[in-house]
């Protein structure tokens, strides 16, 4: 399967997002802390502990602070700000940045959301201050951890790797994979099993999950 | 806590890494069923969405309430995410389902085919026909076969083991062979290379 299927590819680093990526779909599920500036009428019933009640149509109070996915967020948002406001996830505030301007490798990447690059470059669409700070942070950060990322993923042969990937965002856990990918490719080749024809992947999977399903 | 419209399918329905067109949702259903019940879930969702933006843009145009234009639009913004998932989730598959062609040939075993939707095994149809029209079209004559020999190929005869019971196959001019689990044999390539990607039997390396 992996050879024939090609999945849409994530658009998160770039000005846009790719709406069939599904990469992007979850990327942009991740929250972030917005402020209502005008009241939200009949929507209390989805944030209770906010909601201003019956008589005020069960509306949620100009000035409530809400953490929304970043689809939302993106959706409400305009420059005019009429309808909410978003501040920007401290790890994407000074503090974090300038952890990361000190040593960029020691950050646990994968817990800090995991779409690290990808979420940081979309909230740059939300117009904030420090938009020129965010996106040199971005690219100085992985500027820092890339050279890691690149000899490792090249020098794991055949061995367990979660530790090398633990704390990689996804992006960067993407780029291993390819890195792996060529170091695996080119062992093959050198061992001369380029040319063997290999069972699909797929065939081979649905084998194994085929048990699982029999035994639920 | 996030109400049904914040869309569960894509986390839940697909993982990137896992493999073909199975659903792995829980529950009584198996197959492409469970798969409908998940959409219906949501165009439900979608379609109460809708009524209740209906509705509140008909008050806000005649009851003078454009309080409500906030509330119209984060619904209106619900609804196209759940679009997005929806389109997203049922063109990943159409993604898998086009690689079955090159992966398992033009005929799906039966284990596959029950988790297809009928349109998704139309569609694969289609893509098959598009495919065989475009393979005729080359080579002159003859047409040519571009989903064998998927590797470059060092000869035309190689040894195979077989890994499964699967009887009686047909080499050349009625010839025939058994083959049985580990036996082995020194087969033409191009007749073994759908049973070596199925599983069945083993590209032996000299």
């Amino acid at each position: 399967m992996s050879e024939a299927y090609f999945r849409v590819e994530s658009g998160a680093l770039g000005p846009e997002e790719n709406f069939l990526s599904l990469d992007d779909i979850l990327m942009s599920h991740e929250k972030l802390p917005v402020r209502t500036e005008i009241p939200m009428p009949r929507l209390g019933t989805f944030f209770l502990d906010r909601s201003g009640g019956s008589e005020a149509d069960n509306a949620i109070p100009q000035g409530s602070k809400l953490e929304l996915p970043l689809w939302l967020a993106k959706g409400l948002f305009d420059n005019k700000r009429r309808i909410l406001s978003v501040e920007l996830p401290k790890i994407y505030q000074e503090g974090w940045r300038t952890v990361f301007s000190a040593d960029a490798n020691v950050v646990d990447l994968h817990k800090m959301g995991p779409h690290f690059y990808g979420f940081g470059s979309q909230l740059l669409h939300f117009d904030s201050p420090e938009n020129t700070d965010i996106s040199q942070s971005l690219l100085q950060t992985f500027v820092g951890r890339f050279r890691r990322i690149m000899d490792s993923s090249q020098n794991a042969y055949n061995e367990d790797t979660s530790a090398l990937v633990a704390r990689l965002d996804e992006m960067e856990r993407g780029l291993f994979q390819t890195g792996q990918k060529g170091l695996n490719d080119f062992q093959n080749w050198e061992k001369g099993q380029a040319s063997q024809i290999t069972a699909s992947n797929l065939v081979q999977n649905y084998t194994k999950r085929k048990f699982t399903d029999m035994e639920d | 806590m996030w109400p049904g419209w914040f869309l569960r399918l894509p986390a839940r329905g697909l993982d990137g890494r896992r493999l073909a067109p199975v659903t792995r949702r829980r529950g009584p259903e198996t197959g492409a069923g469970a798969q409908e019940d998940g959409l219906r879930q949501v165009l439900e969702e979608m379609k109460a969405l809708y009524e209740q933006n209906q509705s509140d843009v008909n008050e806000a145009k005649s009851g003078g309430r454009s309080d409500l234009i906030p509330t119209i639009k984060f619904r209106h913004c619900s609804l196209l995410r759940n679009q997005r998932c929806t389109v997203a989730y049922l063109y990943d598959r159409l993604l898998r389902i086009r690689a079955l062609r090159w992966e398992c040939g033009s005929v799906l075993p039966s284990a596959l085919r029950f988790h297809m939707s009928a349109e998704e095994m139309e569609w694969f149809n289609h893509y098959k026909k598009s495919l065989a029209t475009y393979m005729r079209s080359l080579g002159g004559h003859e047409g040519l076969d571009i989903t064998q020999d998927m590797k470059p190929p060092k000869n035309l005869y190689i040894e195979v083991r077989c890994l499964k019971d699967y009887g009686e196959f047909e080499v050349d001019d009625g010839t025939s062979v058994l083959l049985k689990k580990n036996s082995q044999h020194l087969l033409p390539r191009w007749k073994c290379e759908q049973l070596i990607r199925q599983g069945i039997l083993e590209h032996v390396l000299s």
